[in-house]
Formats: structure tokens, sequence, C-alpha cells
């Protein structure tokens, strides 16, 4: 008898299986890769915000030594953009320009001095028009338009309600409105954008290196900028240094480095500055909210109705979906009824905008998580006693037809206020100190995509040869949040074999499935549904293949990882024999996993875009944040923070942990130093000096809570971790601030200038005051 | 106008002719082929281009390349010994210092070279060494895990 047991990896900790070629230097990122004769693209970005183009003069440009190549808008009138009903970008600027540092003409050249000397000789002549850096002034009547077809600058306006917000507030025992303002923050992942394009003339190929989430929707971009046929085009996705939602959509970079191949006839690699890499831009737009709620006595909300404008730049990216979504995500967190929601996306002379990590959602659940702070304690409510009178019971589906099937909200709850001590210390904390608690959700992948094409979600494939080596084929772009990881796990797990044996191939379009990409966190849901049905797949070709070699009927073959075999007492055959009798059939095994959602969980139909929102399943968050602000200076410092986040389950509990404290500390940036501020349209803070993320020093504690609670169709009952709780904590922030000091900050971020201003001016206010006996 | 440099890099002696305005980063990465040490800003602000110099965490993006003619630079890729991770490696690895990496190497060396100096710093200390070094992706808290690995494994013989 054999005592082999299955191996189990899902619910562990599992350091990443591509850590290791990190941590040596070994992992090869898009800027590292190096080609004989490979030349050095910049591109010529316009020094103007709006204005049409009289002239590109390139010709002192051609003259500087060892420029090869120019491309101007004249080498391409195609348009791009994420969403099929919004592609109104060129690569390279035609007949408008639109924002300043939008790419006007690039350079291809020996070396990069080369390339830069062309680049400062390219002579650039528009006639200016009105430029507009704010909603308001790009909505004011008269205002030129940015793009003809978009009257009043609006790129969409959305408007919907369901039931009735009057009847609502007429319930309420206490109705409030205020006004919130979040500054434009940016992803400035540590990795500069960067690719590297071949092009192959005697084949009419071309191949493409990019530092992006979405390597098919570049593949498609590539085909339709390039004019080329699919087929010709292969997209490589090397590893990425980070993306948070900025490389979810094609960028001009990868498309103008193709333009330059071709016209070279040769490689172009172009590795944008730090500078190039904000102004590309695709962060959160500043946003502005208006939101009034009702609310009872007993703290269930009776109504909300919520206006919001968001900056959107100069073009539409994902706007559309970014207004969509923030609004409908109103909703599937608590019990709401009688919403309204207004919405415009505004189209302005910056850098478009983008779905920054927790797309549409954070800033919407900022004020509202404020705002139910703030009226929780004008009527003497806890503030988890008022989320707990507004929980949801799942299963359920929402007035605007979201469906939640697992909700770990009031667990999480529970977590962070025992683990805070909430109860005990929450009122009792030293002078300056406080704490702040908030919650927020966020979907586990759109189950429709941009992209419709009526594929399953997710495929994957899974190759097993003579060698015994289990190959998974996946197109999921691995951006550092670990999906390789998960999917070799998956596998393993499925097959009962150790990791060791699953190798992972990933990033090629020449090999691997298509996938949609690494977005709204998607992939651990799809791609990991469709890795699970492969691996019962190959598992059930092993099992047969075991029934025939041990002579018993395939229900009587156990698998028990490296061993099959038929009953107890049978001594069964190795995992190297069972393959070995598999490939008789059919030779090298390859089997082939998908994934589709169900249509219950697209949205509904109530109103345009109501399909924005659906997910099959929604990750749940729940915080607490103690600060102490010092009353001299205004610098707030982060005690420590203790998140819990409901993920369904954790397959591995490291990167859950990794990617929970990534989002918190993304939040916490957001909250306290980040801002993407501009002078006449002039990014001024495209730097990491100016453009203020925390250090390590300025970073606090981060505790996580891991609430499991098994959604019934996630993968192992898995749902998202690695946005859904960076929103919680901009309003736990806030609360805690305004528990600390009395004052309430509604506008982002909350530096240590707007905290010593805000103290000062209530100082003066109460100096003002006459003196009271006995009070102050 | 181009000099000789001569160096012991990653413990190999090297000679190179290289011109006066190059920066060690673009020395290492585009010249020699060591593209671990990465490239995260337009100058100082990241400490994704962190090397040894003499066994000093610096800068390789503020730091010209002829000005180690006679030093000893260490990169990433010199960590480990036959073939095994580095105490710091392991660290960042098993304790998921590292997600995306691209910071990774920075990190590891600002480490690595804390360690040289000091093998049993304080986590003050572990924070002032890391301070000039952005991480995206971890919010440091794994970070700092894996460093106080990193101490522990280098206590048992575990080179740093
Ligand atoms: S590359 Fe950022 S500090 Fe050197
Ligand atoms: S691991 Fe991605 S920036 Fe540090």
């Amino acid at each position: 008898m054999n005592k082999a047991v299955p191996a189990h990896n899902i619910g562990s900790y599992v350091p990443m299986i591509d850590g290791p070629e990190k941590v040596s230097g070994r992992a090869k990122y898009t800027a590292d890769i190096l080609q004989p004769g490979m030349l050095a693209g910049r591109i010529y970005r316009s020094p103007y915000s709006h204005g049409e183009i009289v002239s590109v003069d390139v010709s002192e440009a051609l003259k500087v030594p060892g420029v090869m190549a120019i491309v101007t808008g004249a080498d391409c009138d195609k348009t791009f953009g994420v969403l099929p009903i919004a592609r109104s970008e060129h690569p390279l600027a035609r007949d408008k320009v639109r924002y300043r540092g939008e790419p006007v003409a690039a350079v291809a050249a020996v070396d990069d001095a080369a390339a830069r000397e062309a680049i400062r000789r390219i002579k650039f002549t528009v006639r200016e028009l009105p430029a507009y850096y704010t909603a308001k002034d790009a909505l004011a009547h008269g205002a030129a338009l940015l793009h003809e077809k978009k009257s009043g600058n609006v790129e969409r306006d959305v408007l919907f309600e369901l039931g009735s917000t009057t009847q609502g507030f007429a319930e309420a025992d206490l109705v409030r409105e205020a006004i919130y303002n979040c500054a434009e923050v940016c992803q400035n992942q540590m990795e500069m954008h960067a690719a590297v394009a071949e092009y192959d003339a005697v084949r009419d190929r071309m191949t493409v290196h990019a530092s992006t989430q979405v390597p098919y929707y570049v593949h498609l971009m590539l085909s339709q900028i390039l004019g080329m046929d699919m087929s010709r085009i292969r997209v490589i996705k090397p590893h990425v240094g980070g993306g948070f939602g900025c490389r979810t959509e094609t960028l001009n970079i990868e498309l103008i480095a193709a333009l330059l191949a071709r016209k070279v006839t040769g490689t172009v690699r172009i590795v944008t500055t730090r500078e190039e890499t904000f102004i590309t831009h695709r962060g959160r737009p500043e946003t502005d909210i208006k939101l009034k709620m009702g609310m009872r006595k007993d703290g269930r909300i009776t109504a909300v109705e919520c206006d919001c404008d968001q900056r959107g730049g100069a073009h539409s990216g994902y706007g559309v979906v970014t207004i969509l979504y923030a609004g409908s995500m109103l909703y599937a967190i608590y019990d709401l009824h009688n919403v309204k929601y207004l919405g415009r996306r505004v189209l302005t002379n910056t850098p478009p905008c983008g779905a920054f990590r927790g797309h549409g959602t954070v800033d919407i659940r900022f004020a509202f998580e404020s705002l139910v702070d703030q009226m929780a304690a004008e009527l003497n409510l806890d503030p988890f006693a008022v989320r707990r009178a507004n929980l949801l019971t799942a299963p359920t589906f929402t007035d605007n037809d979201l469906m939640v099937n697992s909700y770990g909200l009031p667990e999480c709850l529970d977590w962070v206020e025992k683990e805070s001590g909430w109860r005990k210390r929450k009122g009792k904390l030293a002078k300056g100190k406080g704490l702040g608690m908030a919650c927020s959700h966020y979907i586990s992948g759109a189950s429709k995509p941009v992209n419709w094409t009526g594929e399953p979600h997710a495929t994957v494939k899974i190759k097993l040869d003579f060698d015994g080596s289990i190959v998974v084929l996946s197109g999921a772009a691995d951006i550092g949040q670990g999906s390789t990881t998960i999917l070799a796990q998956t596998v393993a797990e499925i097959l009962g074999l150790d990791l060791a044996r699953v190798r992972v191939v990933t990033g090629d379009s020449e090999v691997v499935p298509k996938d949609n990409g690494s977005y709204s966190s998607r992939v651990t849901f799809m791609v990991g549904n469709a890795a699970l049905d492969a691996a019962r797949n190959l598992k059930a070709v092993l099992v047969s293949a075991a029934a025939r070699k041990l002579e018993a009927r395939p229900e009587d073959i156990e698998c028990l990882g490296e061993i099959y075999r038929a009953g107890a007492q049978d001594k069964g055959a190795t995992f190297d024999e069972v393959v070995t009798e598999a490939l008789k059939d059919t030779g090298t095994i390859t089997v082939t996993g998908n994934y589709s959602t169900i249509p219950e969980s697209h949205g509904g139909k109530k109103y345009r875009g109501a399909a924005i929102g659906g997910t099959m399943g929604y990750s749940y968050s729940a915080q607490v944040v103690e600060v102490t602000v010092d009353g001299e200076t205004g610098v707030v410092t982060v005690d420590k923070v203790w998140v819990a986040h409901d993920c369904g389950k954790a397959l591995n509990r490291l990167t859950v942990e990794g990617q929970v404290q990534g989002s918190v500390w993304m939040g916490m940036g957001q909250a306290m130093s980040e801002e993407a501020a501009y002078h006449d349209g002039l990014m001024v803070t495209a730097n990491m000096l100016d453009y203020r993320v925390p250090t390590i020093q300025d970073s606090p504690p981060i505790e996580v809570g891991i609430v499991e609670s098994n959604d019934p169709h996630g993968p192992f009952g898995a749902k998202e971790a690695g946005e859904g709780s960076l929103a919680a904590f901009l309003p736990a922030l806030t609360n805690a601030i305004a528990d600390a000091i009395g004052i309430r900050f509604n506008d982002l971020p909350v530096t240590p200038d707007r905290v010593f201003e805000a103290i000062e001016k209530r100082k003066r206010a109460l100096e003002k005051l006459p003196k009271k006996n006995g009070s102050m | 106008m181009a000099r000789l440099l001569e160096c012991r890099l990653n413990g190999r002696d090297r000679a190179d002719a290289v011109a006066d305005n190059v920066l060690l980063l673009d020395y290492l990465r585009e010249k020699v082929g060591l593209t671990g040490t990465k490239t995260g800003c337009d100058g100082g602000e990241c400490g994704a281009c962190t090397v040894l110099i003499n066994d000093k965490p610096t800068l390789s993006c503020l730091t010209l390349a002829v000005t180690v003619h006679g030093k000893r630079v260490d990169t990433i890729e010199s960590l480990g010994v036959d073939g095994q991770l580095s105490a710091v490696q392991r660290g960042f690895h098993e304790k998921l210092g590292s997600q995306c990496g691209y910071c990774t190497p920075g990190f590891i060396m600002a480490s690595a070279g804390l360690l040289r100096k000091n093998p049993n710093p304080s986590e003050a200390e572990i924070l002032e060494a890391l301070g000039s070094n952005i991480c995206r992706c971890t919010g440091y808290v794994k970070i700092i895990e894996a460093v106080k690995f990193a101490v522990a494994l280098n206590a048992q013989g575990v080179p740093p």
C-alpha cells in the first residue's frame, strides 16, 4: 500500500512562483530588452493646451546625424480608445492638440542623445484655442468644444432615480447635504512606460513588447492603427512593474513605437521619462461631489441624492465607464433604496484620466462614508451601529439589478471593531488622537467585458507531455499582483501535485490563449475559474488513463497527486506511469478550461449603462484608522490601520495580505499627500518629489483580517482582494481626524497645510466669540 | 571624451572606455547589460537604481560612471552564493517584500548595504536605511518583515 497524499496549497502562505527572478534581477521588464541595432525612440509633445495644428516642421530635426525616421500625425489617420463607442484619440495629434504633453511627433535615432537633439529641433505651430483646466470652466456656456461631437464638453451624462428620493427624504429624521472635492491622482507605478517594437519587413510582421495590463487590447489597437491584419501582429508582455489601472488601455507609447518601427523597418525602443509617464496619466479624475442623505433615528438610510462631476481630461479613455461606476456602485454595499444619481464626465484640456484602482468607486465612497459618519454623530449613533442598520442580506439583487451572492461585510465590521479595541477606546484616547472607521467594496471583474465578442470570459489551456511537467498557458497579465502564482496553485491543487510540477506560460500572444487582461479585479475570479475547469478536465484524462492501467473503473480511481490507485489496498500507479499511459491515446495532452459569467450577473437595463457594476462577486472591506494630529503643525500621523477584507476565500494568504496592505496604503497616499496639480495645463507635479507618495517612514502598520464568505461562484469560493480595500481608507482617515480634533475635511488630500489652516481658522473664530464663564 | 574605467564589478575586474557624461546606471544597464538595476525616475527621487559602491548604497542615476574607477561596485546580480538566494533576497521573496519587483533590486541593495555595515539593525535603523526608496505595491509592511527575516537568516550564517 502506498502512503502518498495529495499536496495542498490553497489557503496557505505561498511565495510568488516568479519571486526568485524578481529578487535576483533576472526578471526582464520592457526597458530591459536590449537588441543589437535597436533604435532609441523619443516623443515630441505639445507645449500648448489647446490649439489647431498649423504645421509640424521636422526638416531641421531630420538633419541631426543619427536620426533614422520621424513620424507625425500625418503618418496615421486612425483613432484608438478602449471603449468601442469612444475612440477619439490619435497616437500622434492631427488637426488639433488638446492637452499639454499630447504626442505630436516621434523620432527614432541611433541613440538617445541624437533622438533628443532632433526633438529640440522640431518646430510646431498652432492657432491657440481657449483652454479649460477645470470641469466648471469647460462646462461654462459658450466654451469652445474639445471634440466637435461632444456638445457642452460633456463626454457623458448619467441620470437615474430608482425609488423616490422625495418620499425617502420625507421619511428621514435627519437630512444633510455636503460637498466634497477629491484631487486628481496618478498611479505612479514604479516602472515607467516602455515599448519595444520590431518590424519584420520581409514578412510584414510586427512584434511589440509593452508594459501593459491588457496585451489583447494592445493587439486590437495595433491592428487598427497600423492597418495590419491581426495575424501579422504579436504582442509580448514582459514583467510589468505595476499598473494600478493606468495600463488597462492601450497607451499611445506602444502605438508610436510600432509606427516608428515600421517606418524605419527595424526595432525601436521607447522608454519614457517619469515626467512623460505622469503626463500619459490615466489616473483618477478630479471629482466634485454633492451628496444629500436622509437618515432615521435608528441609523437607517432612507434616501440618497448624488451629483458627481469628473474632470476627465482631453479624451474619453474609460471615462464613460468611470462615471457610470460612480453611480452604480452606490449600491451593493448597503441596503439602499430611493437613490438619485446625476453624473457628468467632462472633457478638459488636461491629460486623459483612466481606470485607477477602485475604478469609479473611490471618491464616491469617500463622500458617502464621510456623510454617514457626520450624520451618525449628530444622531448620537455609533458608526458601526449605523452600518449594521443598513446591511444587505445575501443572496439578493439591488434596486439597480446587481447580483449579490456572498456578503462578508458583517464579519468585516466585527473583526475591525474587536481588533482595534473600538468599544473600549473610542472617545477615550489622549488629546489629538482619534479613531475613524469606514467600509468599501469592489467588483470581481465586470460581468460584461468592454469588448463583447460572445466568447467565454476566460480560457486557459494546460499541456502535459512526456516530461510530466504541467504547463499552464494563460493570457492573464501578471503585473505584480501574483496572478501567475494563483493559476499555478489552482491547477496544482486540483491535481494534488506539488507546485514545483507546474509551470505557467503567459504574456505572448503567439503562444497563450487570448485574455481580456488584468483589470477590474477579474483575473482570480474569471481566469481562476477557467484554470479550475482546465485542471478538472486534465484530471479526468489522467483518471481514465489510470483506470485503464490499473484495470479498474474510472469512478473507483483515487487521485493522490503523485499516485493514482484503485482502492486503499491497491499499490497504484505513479503519476509518470499514468502520464505515459494517457499519452498513448493522443500524444501530447492539451486540455482547455473556460469560464463565462451568468446572465443574472450582467446588471440591469433600468437606465442607459446600467450593466456597468454587474459582477459575479463583490468583495467587502471595513477599516479602522487611528491617527494623531499635531495641533501646532497640522501634521497627521497614521498610527495604525486595521482592515478586514472579505475575499470569499484566500487562495494565497500571503498575496491577499500583500494586496490588501498595498490597497490601503495607496488609499492613504490619495487621502493625505497625492495630487496632480497643473499650471496653465502643465502638470507641475510630474516627478516623485512633488507628487508625494508615502515613504516607508510615513507608513503605518496595517493589520489584515481575512474574512471568507465563500462565494458560490468563485474559484474555491474566492473573490477579489486587490482593490476593494482602497476606498475605505479615505473616509476612515477623515473620520478619525474629525474624532481627534472635531474638524471634518471634505477635500482631499488632507495635507498638513489644510489641517493647519483649519485649526487656525477655528482658533480665530473662537477668539472672536465672547468668553463665557467656565466654558470654551 | 571617453576615458578608461577600471573597477571591480560584482567581484570581477573590468575595464571599459566610457564617456565622461555617462551615468553609472546607464553604464551598468546599457553597456554591461546588467539590467537588474532599475530606472524609476528622472533622477534621485526613487531609489530603484541603488547599487553598492565599496559597500555603501548609492544612487547610480546620480553617479557618473567614471567616478567608480578603482572601486568595488555590487549590483543585485552579485548577491547569493552557489546559486542560492542571499538572506535579503530570501526575505523579499519568502515574506512578499516584492510584488511587481520593479523597486526590489533597489530595496534589496539598500538592505544588503545596511546589513553589511550593521548586522543587527533596529526597526528605526531599517526605516532610515530604506527611507529614500519608493515602493508603490506593498505599502512597505512586508518589506519591513522581509528585512527582519533577512537579519535573522544572516545571524544563522546566510550572507546578506
Ligand atoms: S532612478 Fe530614481 S533615484 Fe535613481
Ligand atoms: S514591488 Fe512594485 S513597486 Fe515595489
